[in-house]
């Protein structure tokens, strides 16, 4: 029996030893993996959902203003926009890369992995914060001061407005990922998983994985509208 | 049937007792328990509010309060007990209590998720709360833009932050049922071996996981356009207020079902108990539960028939809508099926399922009248209307509540109540729930619009006949509340299985252990054998 093993048998007075990430609910581990791989897919469904709503209202506001949408999709920042969207992408692979380390049991490999992942999540973050800073400079904060020269000035703030709760949304995930990320590097430093048991770090890479999946529908429906033409 | 051992001094309720020790509880039975009290006290809420509602339409004058109070009285009513008792009656109270045990399992697949949210679910009603205290809000329930937004000088910030956080809370359940019906049923529990309870709550679980996220984004987009002016449905700048109320309704509508769903499921248990039958069809009542859920989140358009919306797309919903009546009739008719030549035990949970069965059906027929385009243009917005969703969720709902409460109630507190008043108080309010909605769908027939104050004279006969009824509803409930109280301090010991009913929770004591089962059990036979057990009636 594994010492880890021992010790936890010890000190809960147990008959039986377990795994110390086993909890009494669950007959088997597996049975507590396969629960907790079902519960995360469900929360995705709901988020899928969740983000859902405002993927309405852009689809309908879209159908009945383009020119409006394409005037207010030109105003973002093509650039700065591409860049999140390389550094999220690579975000996702080194996160692949940390599960994969944490279920081969590497524990300096899975808490590197973390960190750069959650690098490049900040990296993401700082740069969202520069794109919003100069909407604020600009004027472009949908509400009572929002000023916009242009053909379509009303229906651009109904864009924006979906833009900023899109995107806002979408930050807050990362935000929440990146308070995920750093228990679970925390608890990979101090050698919490095994190949027997890496159930929080494939979770939070699932988590991860479907943040950076919004983005990348959120990326062409925002920036990219009618950009053919208009590359500047 | 195994004979039971020796059951044990510890239970869930005694096995601690400091006041930390529920609220830092994990124990599924306890959560269950604590959202009662929270419910009870929502559902007190909105009974004061619906009693001046009533007393104010005794006379045609406006004389008992202000348009703009009423306004705020029949707002605070509606979102007391839509939000905060009829979603989380069933599936938080009944769910969380039973579910694990009629799955043979020691908890919910993840118990600090249950705990979460049941403070979730707290958060949000204190919210509400405090819009209420702050001076209420005046929107009705569904906080319909762009008065919401730009006209109401109510709270419709604070109050609509809470309908959002308790929707996590909804959600988080849904979830957690999902899972634990997915994997932590018993060894031999095979899903067409499942209590039917267990399907509706799978169900709703559905709706749950599937609708309530809608509602939250909506939400949360309505509080952003009030709270910092974003422009999402406003009119000026050539924004959809009718896109809120599609939102709106594509969670609010199949939210019926989470609120219809585990009742039903819960009648199906009593049935069959009380008639010490297999349910009738039990294939096509788990089928049904489950046709209701999807059915359920392609009607929602039938809320805006006089909101614009094309009549093509109107036609289409109506359609649907007189579908989604086909598998609720085909559990009402199973139900009746199951009586027909059962062996009926005349207790208090039969009374309330008789109760429910007869509401629901007026309830389920009115549906069909409002599904019709022409009919409902012109009993749109008035009494009604009222009426109908009352039957569905009052005479439906809270009923089937009672029902599945009076059934389980010897379980969950080990004791048992007073059967006579119990099925007085069944009686009381099926007579008084009839008496106060019935003459709505007259008032409604006639003309009377809802959320008004004041009404023309000649409606006053029937509106006192409603307050009058609305007063032995009263007396109902409270009679509940007094007897089940006394119950849970004096009542008499219940024993493992007062109803010989099948089921796994009536194989571990009364109250169950804190771990539910001494071990896991093995099932062996389908959910309602009752043919195989000797017919004791007493």
């Amino acid at each position: 029996m594994p010492d880890a093993l021992v010790a936890h048998a010890a000190d809960h007075g147990h008959a039986h030893a377990h795994h110390p990430a086993h909890q009494h609910h669950f007959e088997t581990m597996e049975q507590q993996a396969e629960a907790a791989t079902l519960g995360m897919w469900i929360f995705l469904v709901t988020e899928v959902m969740f983000f859902g709503g405002l993927f309405m209202a852009y689809m309908l506001y879209r159908v009945w203003y383009p020119e409006a949408w394409a005037e207010g999709s030109r105003e973002l920042d093509i650039r700065l926009g591409g860049l999140n969207t390389v550094v999220l992408i690579a975000s996702s692979l080194t996160m692949a890369f940390g599960v994969r380390s944490a279920q081969t049991g590497k524990r300096m490999a899975t808490v590197n992995w973390l960190l750069l992942t959650m690098a490049l999540g900040l990296t993401f973050l700082v740069v969202k914060f520069f794109e919003y800073k100069h909407k604020y400079d600009l004027g472009h904060i949908p509400g009572a001061n929002f000023h916009f020269e242009g053909a379509h000035a009303d229906q651009v703030q109904i864009f924006l407005s979906l833009y900023f709760c899109m995107t806002g949304l979408h930050a807050l995930h990362m935000i929440i990922g990146f308070g995920l990320m750093s228990v679970i590097t925390w608890m990979a430093w101090k050698g919490r998983f095994s190949p027997e048991w890496y159930t929080p770090v494939e979770m939070s890479g699932l988590y991860w994985h479907f943040v950076d999946i919004v983005w990348i529908f959120l990326f062409p429906l925002l920036y990219l509208v009618d950009r053919a033409g208009h590359y500047q | 049937m195994t004979t039971l051992a020796a059951p044990s001094p510890v239970n869930y309720l005694n096995v601690k007792t400091t006041v930390a020790s529920w609220l830092l509880t994990k124990d599924h039975k306890r959560i269950g328990l604590m959202y009662m009290i929270v419910v009870t006290f929502a559902f007190l809420f909105g009974a004061v509010f619906a009693a001046l509602i009533r007393l104010e339409l005794t006379t045609p004058g406006g004389d008992l309060v202000s348009s703009d109070t009423y306004n705020r009285l029949f707002t605070m009513h509606g979102v007391a007990m839509v939000f905060f008792v009829l979603i989380p009656a069933v599936p938080a109270i009944l769910g969380n209590m039973i579910l694990p045990l009629q799955l043979g399992a020691k908890d919910v697949a993840f118990p600090k998720i249950n705990l979460l949210s049941w403070y979730i679910f707290v958060v949000g009603f204190l919210f509400t709360i405090y819009a209420l205290v702050a001076g209420g809000v005046d929107t009705g329930w569904t906080f319909y833009p762009p008065y919401s937004t730009q006209g109401s000088p109510s709270h419709v910030a604070a109050t609509g932050l809470g309908v959002f956080i308790a929707g996590f809370s909804s959600i988080l359940t849904g979830l957690n049922f999902m899972v634990t019906i997915h994997r932590m049923r018993a060894p031999g529990l095979t899903w067409f071996r499942l209590p039917l309870f267990v399907w509706a709550l799978y169900a709703t679980s559905l709706v749950q996981i599937l609708g309530t996220p809608v509602v939250a984004i909506t939400v949360l987009m309505l509080f952003l356009e009030r709270v910092a002016g974003l422009g999402i449905f406003n009119p000026a700048l050539g924004g959809d207020p009718v896109l809120f109320q599609h939102l709106f309704w594509f969670y609010s509508h199949p939210a019926v079902y989470i609120m219809i769903l585990p009742p039903m499921g819960a009648i199906s248990e009593v049935i069959a108990c009380f008639s010490r039958k297999q349910v009738f069809g039990y294939s096509f009542v788990a089928f049904s539960s489950l046709a209701i859920a999807v059915f359920g989140f392609l009607v929602w358009a039938h809320h805006l028939f006089v909101a614009g919306i094309s009549p093509y797309s109107a036609m289409v919903f109506s359609f649907l809508t007189y579908a989604v009546a086909v598998p609720s009739a085909v559990k009402t008719f199973n139900w009746t099926a199951t009586l027909y030549r059962g062996a009926i035990w005349w207790k208090a949970p039969m009374m309330w399922v008789l109760g429910f069965m007869g509401l629901f059906l007026v309830g389920g027929l009115t549906g069909l009248f409002t599904a019709s385009l022409g009919v409902d243009v012109h009993i749109h917005d008035t009494y009604f209307v009222v009426a109908h969703f009352h039957y569905i969720m009052v005479g439906g709902a809270i009923m089937g509540y009672f029902a599945g409460l009076h059934y389980w109630w010897p379980k969950m507190t080990g004791r048992m109540y007073n059967d006579m008043l119990a099925s007085l108080s069944a009686l009381l309010v099926f007579v008084g729930f009839n008496l106060t909605f019935f003459p709505q769908f007259i008032l409604g027939y006639l003309g009377m619009p809802r959320r008004y104050h004041m009404y023309p004279p000649e409606f006053q006969v029937l509106n006192v006949m409603s307050s009058a009824g609305a007063m032995v509803l009263g007396v109902g409930y409270s009679l509940t509340l007094i007897y089940l109280t006394y119950s849970f301090f004096k009542g008499a010991p219940a024993g493992a299985n007062p109803w010989l009913a099948t089921g796994l929770e009536w194989t571990t004591q009364s109250p169950p252990l804190p771990e539910n089962f001494r071990e896991t059990p093995v099932v062996t036979e389908g959910a309602y054998e009752y043919s195989k057990r000797e017919i004791k009636v007493a």
